[in-house]
């Protein structure tokens, strides 16, 4: 084997465990078994994109985080965002909220501030006229938490 | 309740234009307590709609995962000069409005 050979030969399996990492990104940020989650699905299929989820990498206090949510859709009587919802791994309401949007919304964008019971990942949850589900996430380190407990 | 509505001061007939809406509410949590122990009663701003002329264009169902003193920015398109109202009401059943005018060049 020539050493050009070697090094690609290398290379590729030092690549080969970081490329099935990113496949398993692809799959959705949220179990779609979840009691919270099905309520919402009703057990149909959740896809990971379409939905960017921006909130702050570091909240110093969870009171009050600074949240935007993005959903790729034209926007159309035909192809539309129906509702979004947002999910939270530790909050003790899991489920924070639901946008109920249409064709009358023109742009799938929604910005709000968030309270957060500690450092977690929030999830998006987008249904489309369609029918299918869309998700994407977004975690935050909180050093503040919200109070959950008198203070 | 105080409310304040911002609508651009001029929309574009058929654009996407943003709507801010911030009210002035504790969004108390039902997990806190008092000075004396005493469980503070959940308070949170459950539904919050919006009717442009009357249609409703965007509503959104709110929990105590919001921040008190809601603030919520949306998107919606004007075919024509009207009125935007938003409207909500809370766990104790005290319902809100606020409207603000739009006009669409």
């Amino acid at each position: 084997m020539k050493r050009r050979e070697f090094i690609a030969a290398a290379a590729s399996l030092a690549l080969a465990p970081r490329l099935a990492g990113a496949e398993d990104n692809a799959i959705a940020p949220i179990d779609p078994k979840d009691p919270d989650v099905q309520s919402v699905t009703k057990g149909a299929p959740i896809r990971a994109g379409r939905v960017k989820l921006e909130l702050p990498p570091l909240a110093d206090n969870g009171n009050s985080v600074a949240m935007k949510l993005s959903v790729e859709s034209p926007m159309t009587a035909q192809d539309h965002v129906r509702a979004v919802h947002l999910f939270s791994e530790r909050n003790p309401v899991r489920h924070m909220a639901a946008f109920h949007l249409g064709p009358k919304s023109g742009r799938a964008e929604i910005a709000s501030r968030i309270r957060l019971a500690g450092s977690q990942k929030i999830i998006a949850l987008a249904e489309m006229s369609d029918g299918s589900f869309w998700a994407g996430s977004a975690s935050v380190v909180v050093t503040l938490s919200a109070c959950l407990d008198e203070s | 309740m105080a409310a304040r509505i911002q609508v651009p001061p001029q929309a574009k007939r058929g654009e996407p234009m943003p709507v801010r809406i911030i009210i002035q509410h504790p969004m108390e949590t039902g997990y806190r307590h008092d000075e004396v122990g005493h469980p503070i009663k959940r308070n949170v701003i459950r539904e919050l709609s919006c009717r442009y002329d009357g249609v409703e264009v965007f509503r959104a169902d709110l929990s105590s995962g919001i921040a008190a003193n809601p603030y919520i920015q949306f998107y919606t398109v004007p075919e024509a000069s009207g009125v935007l109202e938003l409207s909500w009401i809370d766990d104790e059943g005290v319902r809100g409005s606020e409207r603000a005018p739009v006009v669409v060049a």
